[in-house]
C-alpha cells in the first residue's frame, strides 16, 4: 500500500515576540492509502500543529513531510495550491462562508479549479445529496445546524474528488448523536471512495468508532502509534494510558482478574447496565474507574471493570453489555 | 423666505447631493484598495508585508490626523491643477475626496478585520491563492459590514461638504453660511441645517436597511 504521507523527524517552533515555542518534537510517521488515521491527544498537544503541517498551512522547522513521496517544502506557492486540490479539510468551527447558500459554498472549492459553471453546480447538487442536504441548497448556514453545517463543509471539502481528507476536531462542537452520524458518514466515505482520512480529536469514542489506526501525542511528541484495537487494549507509554484509564483506576482485587472496557459512544439509551447485569445475570463485577458524562440524556464514555472469575460468567457479561450496543474490549493493567 | 432664496436652497440640495455622491464614489474608488492593502500587507495575513504596511499606514494616518478645514485650504493649487478651478462645486470633490480616502480604507480595513480567520483557513486549504481568497471568500463575507461602513463615510463626507462651503464649494454649507451666518438670516440658517440632518440621516437609514437586508447571520 502506498503512503499517504511520511513524516520524518519533524519538529516546529513557534516563534512569537522572540519566545519560542516548540510544538512538535522529532514526529515520524506514515498515513497509508485507504486507512482512517486518528491522531489523539490532549488539548494543547500539538494535534493542530501536526495536521497544519500536512497541507502546509504549517511549515515545518525542520524534518519533512511528504505527500505521495513530494516533499511539500520544496514545492513552490503555484504548485503547493496545486497539491491542496487533492488535500481537503474540515475544521471544528466549520469554516463556511455566512453570506453565500449552502449549494455556493459547495460550488466554492470547485470554482477555485477552475470547473465550468454547468458542471460545478451539478457536482455540487450530487454532494449535498451525499451528504444528505439537497432541500437545504438554498438556505444560507445561519439557518442550519452544527451538524448540517459539517455535512456542508464535508460536500464542499469532497466535490473535488480529493485523495485525502484532513479532519481537525471535526466533531468536537457536535454532540455525541451528531458526532455519531458524522463519524459514519465519513466511514461511508472512506469506504465507497477508498479516500484516506485523518482525523484529529481529544475524544476516544471517536478514534475507537472509526479508526483503523492511531496516533497518540504528548506534549509534542508522539507517544505512541499503532493498531487501534491494540493501542487501546494493551496501551504502553503513559499518555496511552493516561488516555485509556482517565482516572486513576482502582487495583483489581485479583492480578489475574480479567478485565475489561466498557465504551459508551452516545447511541445507547440511559440504561443502567451494571444493577441490570447484577439483576438478570446474578453476576457481579468490580468498577475499577469510571469516566462517564451525561449529554442530554445520553452516557457518554468510558468504564474500566474487573469481570467476575469463572470463564463461563465471564462470556455472559461480556455478551449481555454487548447485546446492550456498549463495545467490550479487553485491557491490561500493567503498572 | 424670498423665492430667490428658496430657489438657491433647492439648488444647494442638489449640489450638496452631487457633491456627496462624487466624492463618495472617489474615496471608494481609492480608499477600497487602500484598505484591502491594509488589511491584507498587516501582521500575519495572507500578503503580510511589513513595508507596504506601514507606508501606507503612515500616508493614512497623516492625511486623516488633518483637520479637514486645513487639507481643504491645503489642497488649493491641487485642486486648481486637477480641475482648472478652486472653487465650486466640482472643486470642492476633490478635497472632499482626499479627505474621505483615509477614513475610507480604515473603515475597510477594520471591516474585513472582522471576517472569521477560519474562513481564510478554509479558503487557504481549498487551495485558493491570496487574491482569489480575498476577493472570492473575504469580502463577500465581510459585506454587511463594509455596506453600514459606507453608510457612516457617506454622512461624513456629507458633513464635510458644507464645510466646503468656507472656501466657496457651494451647496447648503455655503447657504448656511452666506445667508445664516454673514447675513444672520436665522430661518435660513435653520432650514439648511435640517435639510442637511435630513439628508444625514436619510443615508444612514438606507445603509442599515442594505447590511441588513445583505446579513444572512
Ligand atoms: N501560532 C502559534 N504561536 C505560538 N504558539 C502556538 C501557535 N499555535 C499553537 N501554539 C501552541 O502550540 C501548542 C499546540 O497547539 P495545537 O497544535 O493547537 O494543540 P492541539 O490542537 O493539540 O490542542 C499549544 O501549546 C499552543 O499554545
Ligand atoms: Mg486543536
Amino acid at each position: 500500500m502506498d503512503n499517504v504521507f511520511e513524516l520524518q523527524n519533524v519538529y516546529k517552533t513557534y516563534k512569537n515576540d522572540g519566545k519560542e515555542f516548540t510544538a512538535l518534537k522529532d514526529v515520524s510517521l506514515t498515513v497509508k492509502e485507504g486507512e482512517i488515521f486518528g491522531i489523539i491527544g490532549m488539548s494543547g498537544a500539538g494535534k493542530s500543529t501536526l495536521v497544519r503541517t500536512l497541507n502546509r498551512l504549517e511549515e515545518v522547522s525542520s524534518g519533512t513531510v511528504s505527500f505521495y513521496g513530494k516533499d511539500l517544502a520544496s514545492l513552490k506557492a503555484r504548485e503547493l495550491r496545486e497539491v491542496r486540490h487533492s488535500i481537503s479539510m474540515i475544521f471544528q468551527g466549520f469554516n463556511l462562508v455566512n453570506q453565500r447558500t449552502v449549494i455556493q459554498n459547495v460550488e466554492q472549492s470547485l470554482r477555485i479549479i477552475g470547473t465550468p459553471r454547468a458542471v460545478r453546480r451539478e457536482k455540487a447538487k450530487q454532494m449535498l445529496e451525499i451528504v444528505g442536504l439537497s432541500e437545504k441548497a438554498n438556505e444560507y448556514p445561519a439557518r442550519l445546524s452544527g451538524g448540517q453545517k459539517q455535512r456542508v463543509a464535508i460536500a464542499r471539502a469532497l466535490a473535488v474528488d480529493p485523495k485525502v481528507l484532513l479532519c481537525d476536531e471535526a466533531t468536537s462542537a457536535l454532540d455525541p448523536k451528531i458526532t455519531g452520524e458524522i463519524l459514519d458518514l465519513l466511514k461511508k466515505i472512506n469506504e465507497e471512495r477508498k479516500l484516506t482520512i485523518v482525523i484529529i480529536t481529544h475524544e476516544m469514542s471517536v478514534v475507537e468508532k472509526i479508526c483503523d489506526r492511531v496516533a497518540i501525542i504528548d506534549d509534542g511528541n508522539l507517544a505512541e502509534i499503532g493498531e487501534v484495537k491494540d493501542v487501546f487494549s494493551n496501551p504502553q507509554s503513559k499518555a496511552a494510558k493516561k488516555l485509556v484509564f482517565p482516572s486513576n483506576p482502582f487495583d483489581p482485587s485479583d492480578v489475574n482478574g480479567q478485565i475489561v472496557r466498557l465504551v459508551f459512544d452516545g447511541t445507547q439509551s440511559n440504561v443502567p447496565f451494571i444493577s441490570n447485569l447484577v439483576e438478570q445475570t446474578g453476576l457481579k463485577v468490580n468498577i475499577l474507574s469510571a469516566n462517564t458524562k451525561s449529554v442530554g440524556g445520553i452516557g457518554y464514555g468510558q468504564m474500566i471493570i474487573e469481570l467476575p472469575k469463572p470463564a463461563k460468567d465471564r462470556q455472559t457479561a461480556i455478551d449481555f453489555f454487548k447485546a446492550g450496543g456498549l463495545s467490550v474490549s479487553e485491557v491490561t493493567v500493567n503498572e | 423666505m424670498s423665492d430667490y432664496i428658496k430657489d438657491a436652497i433647492i439648488s444647494g440640495v442638489w449640489e450638496t447631493f452631487v457633491m456627496t455622491f462624487f466624492a463618495s464614489l472617489f474615496s471608494y474608488l481609492v480608499g477600497m484598495p487602500l484598505g484591502v492593502i491594509l488589511y491584507s500587507t498587516s501582521r500575519g495575513r495572507l500578503l503580510e508585508n511589513r513595508g507596504v504596511n506601514f507606508v501606507i499606514g503612515a500616508i493614512v494616518n497623516i492625511t486623516r490626523s488633518l483637520p479637514f478645514l486645513i487639507l481643504l485650504v491645503l489642497l488649493i493649487p491641487f485642486t486648481r491643477f486637477v480641475v482648472g478651478q478652486s472653487i465650486g462645486t466640482t472643486a470642492a470633490i476633490v478635497p472632499l475626496t482626499i479627505g474621505a480616502i483615509p477614513i475610507v480604507a480604515r473603515m475597510v480595513e477594520s471591516s474585513l478585520n472582522e471576517v472569521n480567520p477560519g474562513i481564510i483557513e478554509a479558503a487557504t486549504s481549498m487551495g485558493a491563492s491570496p487574491i482569489y481568497t480575498i476577493l472570492h471568500f473575504i469580502i463577500p463575507e465581510a459585506t454587511p459590514s463594509l455596506l453600514q461602513g459606507g453608510a457612516i463615510n457617506v454622512a461624513t463626507v456629507l458633513g464635510y461638504s458644507a464645510m466646503a462651503g468656507v472656501i466657496g464649494g457651494g451647496g447648503l454649507g455655503a447657504i448656511a453660511l452666506q445667508y445664516g451666518y454673514y447675513r444672520y438670516q436665522k430661518d435660513v440658517l435653520w432650514t439648511t441645517v435640517t435639510l442637511l440632518i435630513i439628508m444625514v440621516m436619510l443615508i444612514q437609514e438606507l445603509g442599515i436597511r442594505l447590511s441588513k437586508k445583505t446579513r444572512k447571520t
